[in-house]
């Protein structure tokens, strides 16, 4: 493991019965069998419990762990998921479904990010499989996930997620991709074109005249809803990423989000960020434009992989500025 | 062949999705199809589609030839239709164009002086950098549509009403 050495995961021995350890994180305890991922935690002094298929609770750990616990809330599902509290993180059971906070039977606890990244990045690598990447659409990888403790896919697991300081190619910044390098066009686009922009710099001016194909770019992605950084202007980020069946986490937005929808079709279920209620439904296709607000949580889901451009701002003083309703939660009146 | 078929749009050929309301206002999702916007823009209009406190992401119709443009910071054009090349100018005198602290794109009067950085051809999907300091204009050997990343500016056209759902 990679994690920090001052910072100690609790785990247990391997079970005997499985081959997976136990972890255990604050009053949270997080254990899987061949199947199911569990959950348990404390409440009002009973043991309270969530069940989770093992598949999805790695999809939707690998993309909290990726993104660095993202903006705002990642959701593994209505029941359990993370708050980023930006140097801390929230892990939470029964929080945003009023069933159990209503009633007390909820659990929200607070953990330093390094503590909690760490603990996570050892979830991940015991609980994966060989021959399962949680990066992959299902249709790309195999149901080894399923079973006893089998090997383990680090290489899948370890994948930096690649952001550019100011635009993919440029001297000292991301690399583009190509087959050389490891990035094959993925099956599903094929079809793409992978001409270049043709380049035409007067000496002296090789480094500033740039630019890149970058429908090709993401049509060599090898992962599925896990955002890269293409263009940085300021703190406004374009994160685009290419999308195949269901987004594996409920995205609860600390401030507004853009979607641009550069090919194909996705389509975004959207809830309440407190209860889940649903409020709308977005079907965008190529060319489309939508924020999601930042009151409410969305799942997306791609039936062909898709590109989509995830549009953010990195202000960090953005969630305090809705929290404190400085801001309102949707981007314009009119 | 590929089994999958790849859906890009265009100006002649898009259809702008849906919005389905639950229990919500349809106006807070801000929902407009850039391929719509720049078909009923004005050649270089640029209008805002998405704006985040002071950034923005504009749809911009390209056809014909653009006035020169400048701007203080960096820029990103993607080519979401056509075909546009890109002419670049190193300003002598950028602060001049445009102050160190002027957000979005202003225009140049005339001719920019500097010296000739190149070019750059352009089609769908390519994203070009439009580096801070410089000048650029646009000639669109085939009518298309730019996706631009910039700061909002005195050229920001905003007219929400008439392109989203609402
Ligand atoms: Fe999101």
């Amino acid at each position: 493991m990679s994690a920090a050495a001052n910072v100690l995961v609790n785990a247990s021995a391997p079970s005997n019965e499985t081959g997976y350890r136990t972890f255990t994180l604050g009053n949270f305890k997080i254990s899987r069998d061949e199947y199911f991922v569990h959950v348990t935690w404390p409440a009002k002094g009973q043991q309270m419990k969530h069940i989770m298929s093992a598949d999805a609770f790695l999809r939707a750990m690998m993309r909290d762990v990726a993104w660095g616990f993202f903006y705002g809330w990642v959701n593994f599902d209505g029941m359990i998921g993370t708050r980023n509290k930006y140097g801390q993180v929230e892990f939470y059971a029964g929080r945003y479904a009023p069933a159990y906070h209503d009633r007390g039977l909820d659990l929200v606890e607070t953990f330093d990010t390094p503590l909690i990244m760490a603990t996570f990045k050892a979830i991940l690598e015991d609980f994966t499989n060989k021959g399962f990447d949680p990066f992959a659409a299902p249709d790309e990888t195999g149901s080894s996930w399923v079973g006893k403790k089998n090997g383990s896919n680090t290489e899948a697991i370890d994948r930096q997620r690649q952001a550019c300081k100011r635009m993919p190619g440029l001297p000292g910044d991301a690399e583009l991709r190509s087959d050389s390098n490891g990035y094959p066009v993925n099956r599903a686009f094929a079809d793409v074109v992978q001409d270049a922009p043709e380049i035409h710099a007067e000496e002296g001016f090789e480094n500033d005249v740039h630019a890149m194909n970058l429908f090709a770019y993401l049509s060599r992605s090898d992962v599925t809803w896990n955002p890269s950084v293409t263009s940085v202007c300021g703190r406004s980020l374009c994160c685009p990423t290419t999308e195949e069946y269901i987004l594996p986490i409920k995205h609860g937005n600390d401030r507004v989000e853009w979607f641009v929808q550069l090919s194909d079709e996705i389509e975004w279920e959207v809830e309440d960020k407190l209860t889940g209620l649903p409020r709308a439904k977005a079907i965008m296709k190529a060319g489309d434009v939508a924020a999601m607000p930042a009151n409410i949580r969305h799942q997306g889901f791609s039936k062909k992989r898709s590109m989509l451009l995830v549009w953010e701002n990195a202000t960090p003083e953005l969630p305090d500025m809705y929290e404190s309703g400085k801001l309102q939660p949707y981007p314009v009146n009119f | 062949m590929s089994e999958f078929q790849t859906v890009f749009g265009s100006l002649n050929d898009y259809t702008k999705g849906e919005l389905k309301i639950i229990n919500d206002d349809p106006k807070h999702y801000v929902f407009s199809n850039i391929f719509d916007v720049a078909s009923k823009s004005k050649p270089y209009e640029k209008v805002v589609v998405a704006i985040n406190l002071e950034y923005v992401i504009e749809a911009v119709r390209a056809e014909g030839v653009s006035d020169w443009f400048a701007v203080a910071h960096d820029e990103f054009a993607i080519i979401m239709d056509g075909e546009v090349r890109i002419d670049l100018v190193k300003l002598d005198n950028p602060n001049a164009v445009a102050a160190p602290d002027k957000q979005g794109a202003v225009k140049v009067n005339g001719e920019p002086v500097g010296k000739k950085m190149g070019h750059i051809v352009c089609k769908r999907g390519h994203q070009a950098l439009l580096p801070a300091g410089a000048a650029y204009r646009f000639t669109a050997t085939k009518t298309g549509v730019m996706m631009m990343q910039t700061v909002i500016g005195d050229l920001s056209v905003q007219k929400w009403a008439d392109i989203c759902y609402k």
